[in-house]
C-alpha cells in the first residue's frame, strides 16, 4: 500500500492526544479499529460499517437519496441565511422579499438557490421513491423504511407548501387560498383543522407567521428526525435492496 | 392455613402495591397528558382574530338600479337588485375560494380559477364548483341603508323588499 506524505500526516495528527481525545481512539489499522471508529461517532454510527461493493454503484441508487438529503442541507443552510432578511408580517414579508431580489447583495442569488433547491429537492425525493418503488425495496425486510420514506416525502411536499406562502405576493396568497380550502372539504375534522392551520379564518398576518414557524422550525426538525431513522434502519435492515438477478450474480462471478 | 394468610395471597396474587402506584402513575401521566393535548389545541385556536368586520353598510337602495350586480371588491360580496328586490350574494367561489368575476356581457358570473359559472343570482350553471354561491343575510338599517351580514346565509328566495 502506498502511503503519501499526506497519510503519514494524518496518522501522526491520529497520534495526537488532542485527536484522541475528540475521537476517542487512534489511527484505525484494523478491521475492527475501523469497525469502532464508525460505531464510536455519533454521526457515522446512523451509517453501515461495511457495504457491498454493488450498493455503491451508481446504478444500484443513482445516489438519489444522497443527493435529496444534500439538497436537504442546502436548504437548510440557504434558508437559515434567508431568515436574517426576512419578518414574517404584512406587508413587511413580501417587501424583505424584494429587498432580497434587488437590494442585499448576492439575495437573489441565494433567494434562487432555495427556490431552485426545492424544486430540485421534491424531484430527487420523488424519482428516489420510483427508484426504490421499482427495485422492490418496500419489500421485507425494509417496509418499516418504505414507510418512514413515505413520511418524509410528505414532509418535503409539506416543507415546500409552506415555503410557498413567504413571499407574500399574488401567487402565494391564492395558492394558501386554494390550497387550504382544500384541507376544509375534508370531512368532520377540515373547517377546524384549516382554522388552526391559518390562525383565522382567512390568509392573514396570523396563517403567515404559522407557515413561517412550521416552515423554519417544526417542520425541518421533525424532517431530521425521521431522516437520522431513515438512514440508521438502512443499515439495520442489512442494507441497500440488490436486484436478485445480475448484481448478486455479479458479485459471484467477481468473488 | 389461618384466614389472615389466605387473604393476603389473594391479595399479593390480585395486584401488587408497586404495580398499582405504577398504574396510579401511568393514569396521572395519561390525564395530564390529555390536558396538556386540549390546552394546547386552546391556544393553537386564537380568541381575538383581527381580521375585517363580517357586518358592513353597503350604502342606500338607490345607488343600485333595478335588474343590476353591483361588485362590493372590499367586501367581496355581490349586492343584486331584481324587479323582486335585494340580494347579497357571496363572490367567493365554492369550490375552492377564489373571487368570481361579474359579466355583464354573458349576463353571469365567472370564476376565472377554475371556470365555475354562476347565474347573476348565484345559482350554479357550471361546475367544478359543487354549489351556488351563498347568499349573506341583508336587511335595512333604522336610517335606511343596506346592511349585510356575512356570518348569515339565508335561503335563495329571500329578497329584501324596499
Amino acid at each position: 500500500m502506498a502511503t503519501s506524505s499526506i497519510d503519514l500526516a494524518l496518522n501522526r495528527l491520529r497520534e495526537t492526544r488532542a485527536w484522541k481525545s475528540i475521537f476517542r481512539r487512534g489511527p484505525a489499522r484494523t478491521n475492527r479499529t475501523r469497525s469502532l471508529a464508525i460505531f464510536g461517532n455519533i454521526f457515522l454510527h446512523l451509517m453501515p460499517v461495511k457495504v457491498r461493493e454493488q450498493s455503491l454503484r451508481a446504478r444500484a441508487t443513482y445516489y438519489l437519496g444522497s443527493f435529496s438529503f444534500l439538497l436537504f442541507l442546502l436548504l437548510t443552510v440557504t434558508g437559515i441565511l434567508l431568515m436574517l432578511y426576512y419578518h414574517p408580517a404584512v406587508p413587511q414579508a413580501y417587501l424583505d422579499m424584494k429587498d432580497l431580489r434587488f437590494v442585499v447583495s448576492n439575495g437573489v442569488f441565494l433567494r434562487n438557490l432555495h427556490r431552485v433547491g426545492a424544486h430540485a429537492m421534491v424531484i430527487a425525493v420523488f424519482w428516489h421513491m420510483f427508484h426504490v418503488f421499482y427495485r422492490g425495496g418496500y419489500r421485507p425486510p425494509h417496509e418499516f423504511n418504505w414507510v418512514v420514506g413515505v413520511v418524509l416525502m410528505l414532509l418535503t411536499l409539506f416543507l415546500s407548501y409552506t415555503g410557498y406562502l413567504l413571499p407574500w405576493d399574488q401567487l402565494a396568497f391564492w395558492a394558501i387560498t386554494v390550497g387550504t380550502n382544500i384541507i376544509s372539504a375534508e370531512p368532520v375534522l377540515g373547517h377546524d383543522v384549516r382554522f388552526l392551520l391559518l390562525g383565522g379564518n382567512l390568509v392573514g398576518e396570523n396563517a403567515l407567521l404559522r407557515f413561517y414557524v412550521l416552515h423554519c422550525v417544526i417542520l425541518p426538525l421533525v424532517a431530521a428526525m425521521f431522516i437520522a431513522v431513515h438512514f440508521w434502519r438502512i443499515q439495520k435492515d442489512g442494507g441497500l435492496t440488490l436486484r436478485d438477478d445480475h448484481e448478486r450474480e455479479g458479485h459471484e462471478r467477481q468473488d | 392455613m389461618s384466614d389472615s394468610d389466605a387473604a393476603t395471597a389473594v391479595v399479593r396474587s390480585e395486584i401488587s402495591r408497586r404495580d398499582f402506584l405504577n398504574d396510579v402513575a401511568a393514569g396521572a401521566l395519561g390525564i395530564a397528558g390529555l390536558g396538556a393535548m386540549v390546552v394546547t389545541y386552546r391556544f393553537l385556536s386564537p380568541n381575538a382574530l383581527f381580521e375585517p368586520s363580517t357586518t358592513f353598510r353597503a350604502g342606500n337602495p338607490d345607488l343600485y338600479p333595478v335588474n343590476s350586480v353591483t361588485f362590493n371588491q372590499d367586501q367581496q360580496v355581490y349586492i343584486v337588485r331584481t324587479q323582486e328586490g335585494f340580494y347579497a350574494v357571496s363572490a367567493v367561489c365554492t369550490h375552492l375560494g377564489c373571487i368570481t368575476q361579474w359579466k355583464p356581457d354573458a349576463n353571469m358570473i365567472a370564476c376565472p380559477c377554475h371556470g365555475s359559472k354562476f347565474k347573476s343570482d348565484g345559482t350554479k350553471v357550471e361546475g367544478p364548483a359543487p354549489r351556488s354561491l351563498p347568499h349573506f343575510s341583508i336587511t335595512l338599517t333604522p336610517d335606511g341603508e343596506l346592511l349585510v351580514n356575512k356570518m348569515e346565509t339565508i335561503k335563495p328566495e329571500q329578497a329584501l323588499k324596499v
